[in-house]
């Protein structure tokens, strides 16, 4: 890694007895999460490696032979894995778009001074709190055939959509697993938002002002500019977060109609097929999928992450 | 660092909290009617799926099956019959238990390393934390996997403390990257002059920074206990029982009374129940969870 380039210390060259009992002690205080972290997560990860190259009988517990890749190769070869990529793809890049747009949206709204500023800023935190499987359920009632708010809003308005079973078909079932995604996730985007717009300092926007820039202008050339660093963090964490999507198709759709996502397709091979090598090759698939995709974020899109882990020096 | 921490005791409070009276002033004469009108839709959607799970969950029988904006026979009957059900209660029960146990193991652990990353020298500090950020990254079902044949193995399948266990590699780097940043915004002097006095680092740790940190590791606090009980891949995986159950996944394998009986009524019911106690906490607490959530991210 890069980061092993960066100088040992700020201070004097030579080390002082101090310096070296304060770096002794931040060891002995970092040590015990490092090994919990390594115990319960390197490890499980290690030994599910281990599992994915081996098949599991079924029937007989214990019995098994080693298999090298041939999960890997029977996963990869399968139309299921790529359809639960491809729609974990198309979760996440739908998802993370809306709240990312509908997110600048309200942080822009969020640092006006308004009367009842501080009502909405509690209000629009709400959905945050909830759990993800009960923002699922509370997006089914909404479009629930016959009883949902937004079918009959539809069928009275005589749009199409009212009498579509919503989670029974591929397209409209996506529809509302995302809807629960954006309204749970979006206050997350539009804090950290926010935040990066309350740095930015008012002189710069004196400054716009005074050479007679128009808003959307200032919005253009100026705030989105600086609110870069800001959107791409937001960008990051939510995106993480979508590709192992799993409560919300779990308790919306079961993983039917298409909307299985690549967390879940590992899950009902582990749990529901007891198809240990397989689930444990297709975890592993996932994992690696994720860790692939934040490098390439923070490679291309976060050259600030690197700046600030660096300044964490 | 943050400047949404303004409530925490920093010199600049006094300054600061006269500045934003006089933005509202100038401000909102300016404002574009088309702000109020943004304001409404953002209320909108953030309050009225909540109400139509209320709604919902008032329902019952028929009037289940119309889509009445109000319900003709409001009935608290979906709420007897969670409150009856002991799957649920002890669903409660495991909820309860994991989430303090979780929380306060990770704070403990947590609140040392944290203060050995926000202020004491260190070999590969960037190091250590670009690997305790990337560990929330991981889909948990890679650990969830592996984890489910690892506790069939040695008897922690389908028990509080398999739960406990792996909830916490997703638990303290949450903490540590939290705490790390209110760390860092205690102001150093107070520390020098503990060290004056003779104190070696772990003395001002602990009599210096913790005691001014009790805000931040609150605020880290409220954070952790609502990300460990609203997980749900790991409780689903390595649980089968009602006696491990937690309540995420009690309520997604929540059914009606009978096999016919429409259990969205009921469901609805639970989730109010279970969310009410979220909606109390924000209340209470939204200052803290908004610099808890941006905390580090932006550098003022």
């Amino acid at each position: 890694m890069a980061l092993k380039t960066i100088p040992p210390s700020r201070g004097p060259a030579k080390t002082s007895g101090r310096d070296r009992a304060e770096r002794k002690l931040a060891f002995r205080m970092t040590a015990p999460s490092l090994v919990i972290m390594a115990l319960v997560a390197a490890v499980p990860i290690g030994y599910a490696i281990w599992l994915s190259l081996n098949q599991y009988s079924v029937r007989t517990a214990g019995l098994s032979r080693f298999v090298g890749l041939e999960n890997y190769i029977n996963a990869l070869a399968s139309r299921e894995w790529w359809a639960a990529f491809g729609q974990t793809f198309l979760f996440a890049g739908l998802s993370v778009s809306l709240e990312l747009v509908l997110g600048t949206a309200m942080a822009l709204l969020l640092n006006l001074a308004f009367k009842g500023r501080a009502v909405l800023r509690t209000v629009v935190l709400l959905p945050y709190a909830i759990i993800t499987v009960v923002s699922a359920i509370t997006w089914q009632t909404m479009f629930q055939p016959n009883m949902g708010l937004v079918t009959n809003v539809l069928s009275a308005l005589g749009l199409p959509g009212g009498d579509v079973v919503w989670l029974g078909e591929h397209g409209y079932a996506m529809a509302v697993i995302v809807m629960a995604d954006v309204w749970k996730t979006t206050p997350f985007a539009a804090l950290i938002i926010l935040a990066g717009l309350q740095v930015i300092s008012a002189e710069t926007y004196e400054a716009a002002e005074l050479d007679g820039a128009s808003k959307w202008q200032t919005f253009v050339n100026i705030t989105l500019p600086l609110l870069r660093p800001a959107i791409v963090l937001a960008a990051i964490f939510r995106t993480m977060d979508a590709l192992r999507v799993f409560d919300l198709p779990f308790v919306l759709t079961r993983g039917a109609n298409g909307t299985e996502s690549m967390s879940m397709l590992a899950y009902t091979q582990l749990r529901e097929n007891r198809l240990v090598g397989e689930g444990s090759a297709l975890s592993i698939l996932t994992f690696l999928t994720v860790m692939v995709v934040s490098v390439i974020y923070v490679r291309f899109a976060g050259g600030n992450i690197r700046d600030v882990a660096k300044e964490e020096q | 660092m943050s400047t949404l921490t303004a409530e925490r005791p920093t010199p600049e409070l006094a300054t600061r909290a006269k500045a934003p009276k006089r933005r509202r002033l100038r401000g909102e004469a300016k404002l574009h009617p088309m702000v109020w009108v943004f304001v409404v839709a953002v209320m909108g959607f953030s309050l009225i799926p909540f109400y139509w799970l209320v709604n919902t969950s008032l329902k019952k029988g028929a009037s289940l099956s119309q889509g009445e904006l109000f319900p003709s026979q409001p009935t608290l009957e979906n709420y007897l019959v969670v409150f009856q059900n002991p799957e649920f209660l002890l669903a409660l029960r495991n909820s309860v238990i994991i989430a303090v146990v979780t929380t306060t193991v990770a704070l403990v652990f947590a609140s040392f390393a944290a203060y050995a990353l926000a202020r004491l020298k260190m070999r590969r500090k960037a190091m250590i934390l670009t690997l305790i950020l990337s560990v929330t990254t991981f889909p948990a079902i890679a650990i969830a996997a592996p984890m489910f044949s690892i506790w069939r193995e040695i008897g922690l399948y389908d028990t509080l403390l398999g739960l406990i266990i792996p909830k916490l590699t997703f638990a303290l780097p949450l903490a540590i990257y939290t705490l790390t940043s209110f760390f860092k915004e205690i102001p150093r002097e107070l520390e020098e002059s503990a060290y004056m006095d003779g104190a070696t680092p772990f003395t001002a740790f602990r009599k210096v920074i913790l005691p001014l940190a009790v805000p931040g590791l609150a605020t880290t606090a409220i954070l952790v206990f609502i990300s460990v009980w609203n997980e749900f891949l790991l409780a689903v995986t390595l649980t089968t029982s009602p006696e491990a159950r937690p309540v995420p996944v009690a309520i997604a394998f929540f059914s009606g009374t009978s096999e016919f009986d429409q259990p969205l009524g009921t469901i609805s019911a639970a989730s109010v129940i279970i969310t009410v106690p979220l909606v109390i906490l924000v209340l209470l607490c939204q200052k803290r969870i908004v610099s808890g959530m941006t905390a580090g991210a932006v550098k003022g």
